[in-house]
């Protein structure tokens, strides 16, 4: 019941995009249409399944404070939270690397329809805010975790599909001169942003 | 003047208004908007970004020609990381409560595309010495929108200023009120689009042909 709960909030009342502005770069990039804005939304949810968790166990048997007590005594006073940024950072972008190689090796046609936003996804903030909320949160086990990541992917993916369906249709309308292309992009986003507000406050 | 040349100057200004990542390259925008409901995070954010792009281009600049390509980019994340978390360090000693309110956007500086941005597209290619100023100028061009759009959320948001009340006590007793919206995480970006608006009536050559 708390995991449902916890992947109802990360969908809509924390969105990524909305809430916190999280992966706006590739979201303001890639929304042009709609197919190729699915594409990375999956690509981001399946990253932020897999890392968050690893995250999460890094955290809390090497990363926090007394967290190193199973090695021995003399370790149970370690605190290497100040490390935390770049072993998250390190494992993001290693694991994208292996996820990419290991697709390459696979499945080439996958790797062709993904293959470009792969590389990007190591440097989506969306990424590594997950890992970053979820230090803040403190998750009580790894599936709380695991639910997040896939709370907030969804949340991104459902987003960045909103704005690419908006923007295809958005090709009809007579914008503003100087507001064309990324101008508008950014209202329509303020303005969805301010839908989702409404969903402030929903508990299961 | 020998450390300025016209090469090195156009490196420097050009970031701030005809390239800015902000509003021209939509590099950063993920860290940018959430820390921008008061005037004090912003100013905050914005000399920590300056400090991190301008070191992290050093650094790699200097290490360009030793990094293998398949692992660059994690040479490249590690090296700013390790500059984001001295400088969260250093914030948590001297500044504690903007470190609070910035909560894990320092953190998220490491993903700031502008960083990865110019260090893939600048840093790779060019010596310390333009890289460095290549890096204050892309954080200043970042910076500057920050400082704006924290301006105006604050001044309109809670009437004060770096939290100087600045909206006299009159304009209250008159039946002014402030504008609850602007504190609002949406606001920040309609006012960055404000100002990509005004400035893009301002530069022609930069508006775009299609939605």
């Amino acid at each position: 019941m708390e995991a449902i709960n916890l992947i109802v909030r990360s969908i809509f009342v924390d969105n990524m995009i909305f809430a916190y502005f999280l992966g706006m770069c590739s979201f303001l990039a890639v929304s042009k249409n709609v197919k190729t804005a699915l594409g990375l939304g999956v690509a981001v949810t399946f990253v932020l399944v897999i890392t968050l968790p690893l995250n999460y166990l890094l955290e809390t048997h090497v990363l926090k404070a007394g967290a190193l007590a199973w090695l021995g005594d003399e370790y149970a006073t370690m605190d290497l939270s100040v490390f935390s940024l770049l072993i998250f950072i390190a494992v993001i972008a290693s694991f994208v690397q292996l996820v990419e190689m290991v697709i390459e090796r696979f499945s080439p046609a996958l790797y062709s329809s993904l293959g470009i936003f792969l590389p990007l996804i190591a440097v989506n903030c969306a990424i590594l805010g997950g890992s970053l909320f979820m230090q803040q949160r403190e998750f009580a086990n790894v599936g709380l975790a695991t639910a997040y990541g896939f709370g907030s992917g969804i949340g991104w993916l459902l987003a960045i599909v909103g704005m690419a369906a908006i923007r295809e249709k958005l090709e009809y309308s007579n914008v503003p001169k100087p507001l064309k292309g990324l101008g508008i992009t950014f209202i329509i986003t303020a303005l969805m942003a301010i839908g989702f507000m409404s969903f402030a406050g929903i508990d299961i | 003047m020998a450390l300025l040349n016209s090469k090195t100057k156009a490196v420097l200004l050009g970031p701030l208004s005809k390239n800015n990542p902000v509003i021209v390259q939509v590099l950063g925008i993920c860290s940018a908007l959430a820390v921008t409901s008061k005037l004090e995070p912003s100013l905050v954010m914005a000399i920590a970004v300056v400090l991190v792009t301008a070191f992290a281009n050093v650094i790699i600049s200097l290490l360009r020609n030793s990094i293998p390509n398949r692992i660059r980019i994690i040479v490249q994340l590690v090296v700013v990381a390790s500059l984001v978390t001295i400088v969260s360090e250093v914030l948590k000693a001297f500044a504690y409560d903007v470190n609070k309110q910035l909560s894990v956007f320092v953190g998220l500086i490491v993903t700031n595309c502008i960083l990865m941005g110019r260090l893939e597209a600048f840093a790779l290619g060019n010596g310390p010495w333009p890289s460095f100023l290549d890096g204050i100028g892309n954080g200043l061009g970042y910076g500057w929108i920050l400082v704006v759009v924290g301006f105006f959320r604050e001044l309109l948001g809670s009437g004060t200023l770096m939290d100087i009340q600045v909206i006299p006590e009159s304009f209250y007793e008159v039946g002014y009120e402030n504008n609850g919206l602007m504190m609002l995480a949406p606001m920040a970006i309609l006012l960055v689009a404000c100002i990509i608006w005004v400035h893009r009536a301002q530069n022609k050559e930069l508006q775009e042909e299609s939605n």
